[in-house]
């Protein structure tokens, strides 16, 4: 099976899901052939608002929407939508708790050529901190078809982060995604990987480098990062004692800041984040960047031992 | 508009401009200036032209109002609960700990208020969300937005004003409260957004300027601008920061400063001459 990039999954479960769900319309800022919104653009023309280039008015008129009873997604990269339109984000939809989903594609390095103005590092932290907001970030296209229904079903502001690159199924067959609750791909007993988004294939893949080298490795898909599944994490550290947490995202304020504050509060363990260490991006192909910057499966399996050293 | 219905308005607008001072004295902060500009907008709109029922805030079908200018916050007030959207002792809770009356408009919090402002710039872009609905919906609502002068120096207006055009939003009337003055001085001192008529042209909306104390003119206004299909209207409005009380009138410093005891006495005895 090809690899499918969540921002191709997330068109396509667009375009499938728009007959079902009657009140959902699209908007996009120019990047519809991007964000793959086009596909149902395709579908539904009249449901389907190109905003032009400005992220600010299309966050305010995805909010307008919704307060018509119109479940808007608002498709732009992740970048844009959460650095040029953060301030929209927070004043026009989260504090009047409007039922947009800001689905932003292009997130972090794996963006590749554009290089680092386009690659978002920061979104999560962004969103992490402004009250009312859901972050969702599947593994895949799977996943992401889920997470989409999910969003279309839930009521409230959601951030969901899309990649552009193609990511290998985690998921093969049927899997209950539901918000807020993590998934154990793996069981294990030296060490726990929580991962979100494309990291979530890279830490199976560490935990199969780990097995080789006898060490037993807990595998947990964070697709929710806010809120966030305590009791996961806080379970899974009681029996490994040692958490690894990987994200392709700056280390600061995301999913491993958000793990490293459920344990520091409730189960304090060793543990090694895995992301980007506060630093842009640059040009590069994704798969080289992800070596880079320390982000590859070797890396979380260093940081897996690292973490299993401190306890 | 007949001789009974304007001194109504006027009478109305007068109590209004009342309720402004008296609540901002009460909370001891806030905006009179442009609050005051808006008092004829705003009660022409609710009391004569908007189709809305203060008993059911979440019809449908509903006429819409978003006050881009947030910061006007206590006008809106004064008009929802004279209008029978909640009680007048609220008013003198606004901007207290706990009150319903946010400092800003909050959707969540307050029964008729139809979108959260405050950060200016953002109303517009709400307002097309809310046109743009109406068309997709064959409904026949019509979405009012007031923006301030200054508040079109913020790059967002002019995005919304883009796409309000592009998408035809003929059921969408941009009201410009135009007084000329901001927090720190005249718009043309602090940045000029002249020729105001010309840029909205520009971007492609049908324009109309008005006296915007004149409840005639407004009316003559609103109604060409129900007539004019194909494209959104904008009726730039010359008002006058601070109407109605002659110590406030055109005073920049008016923009934020809520009135003392001395002072709320003095533009309540103003008032009671209607203007």
């Amino acid at each position: 099976m090809a690899n499918i990039a969540t921002r191709e999954a997330y068109g396509a479960a667009l375009a499938e899901l728009g007959e079902k769900y009657q009140d959902v319309v699209v908007l996009d800022a120019d990047l519809s052939k991007s964000t793959k919104t086009s596909e149902f653009k395709k579908k539904f023309p009249n449901r389907f608002f190109n905003i032009g280039i400005s992220e600010q008015d299309l966050m305010g008129t995805a909010a307008g929407l919704a307060t018509c009873g119109k479940i808007p997604f608002a498709s732009t990269f992740a970048m844009f939508a959460t650095g040029r339109a953060f301030e929209q984000i927070r004043n026009s939809i989260a504090y009047p708790n409007l039922n947009v989903k800001i689905a932003a594609s292009h997130a972090g390095i794996t963006l590749g050529e554009d290089g680092a103005s386009h690659q978002a590092i920061e979104d999560i932290a962004l969103m992490r901190a402004v009250p009312n907001m859901t972050i969702v970030n599947p593994a895949d296209a799977l996943s992401t078809k889920k997470a989409v229904e999910a969003a279309i079903l839930h009521k409230g502001p959601m951030y969901i982060r899309l990649g552009r690159l193609g990511v290998p199924e985690v998921y093969k067959e049927d899997m209950d995604f539901r918000i807020g609750k993590g998934i154990l791909l793996e069981e294990g007993k030296d060490v726990t990987i929580i991962a979100c988004g494309f990291m979530v294939h890279i830490a199976l893949e560490a935990s199969s480098m780990l097995k080789e080298e006898g060490i037993s490795a807990e595998v947990i898909d964070m697709h929710t990062i806010k809120p966030l599944d305590e009791e996961i994490i806080i379970n899974s550290a009681r029996k490994t004692h040692a958490v690894v947490t990987a994200e392709e995202h700056n280390i600061i304020g995301g999913l491993g800041g958000a793990v490293a504050e459920v344990l520091c509060e409730n189960y304090p363990v060793p543990m090694v984040r895995v992301g980007i260490k506060d630093v842009f991006g640059q040009s590069g192909k994704p798969l080289e960047l992800v070596e880079l910057y320390g982000i590859s499966a070797k890396d979380v399996a260093a940081a897996a031992k690292k973490a299993i050293a401190k306890k | 508009m007949d001789n009974k219905t304007l001194e109504q308005l006027k009478e109305k607008a007068n109590i209004i401009r009342k309720d402004i001072i008296n609540m901002l004295a009460e909370a001891k902060s806030g905006h009179p200036g442009g609050s005051l500009s808006a008092v004829e907008i705003l009660t022409y709109l609710y009391f004569k032209e908007m189709n809305v029922d203060p008993t059911n805030p979440q019809w449908p079908d509903r006429d819409r109002f978003v006050l881009s200018k947030g910061h006007g916050a206590p006008v809106l007030y004064a008009v929802l609960a004279e209008k029978g959207y909640f009680s007048k002792e609220e008013l003198m809770k606004l901007r207290k700990t706990g009150a319903m009356l946010q400092g800003h408009p909050d959707m969540k919090g307050t029964p008729g208020v139809e979108m959260s402002t405050g950060s200016l710039g953002q109303g517009l872009s709400a307002s097309n969300g809310m046109a743009l609905a109406g068309k997709l919906d064959n409904k026949n609502y019509r979405v009012y937005v007031l923006v301030g002068d200054g508040e079109m120096q913020e790059g967002q207006i002019w995005e919304a004003a883009m796409t309000a055009a592009h998408y035809k939003l003929d059921n969408l009337t941009a009201f410009v409260d135009n007084n000329g003055l901001q927090i720190d001085g005249t718009n043309e001192d602090v940045k000029n957004v002249e020729p105001i008529e010309d840029k909205w042209k520009a971007f492609g909306w049908h324009v109309i300027t008005i006296d915007g104390h004149d409840f005639q003119q407004i009316e003559n206004a609103v109604k060409e601008a129900k007539e004019t299909k194909g494209k959104p209207t904008a009726i730039i409005a010359k008002t006058v920061k601070g109407k109605g009380v002659s110590f406030m009138e055109n005073q920049v410093d008016w923009h934020g400063v809520a009135p003392n005891e001395e002072q709320k006495e003095k533009a309540l005895k103003e008032l009671e001459v209607r203007i």
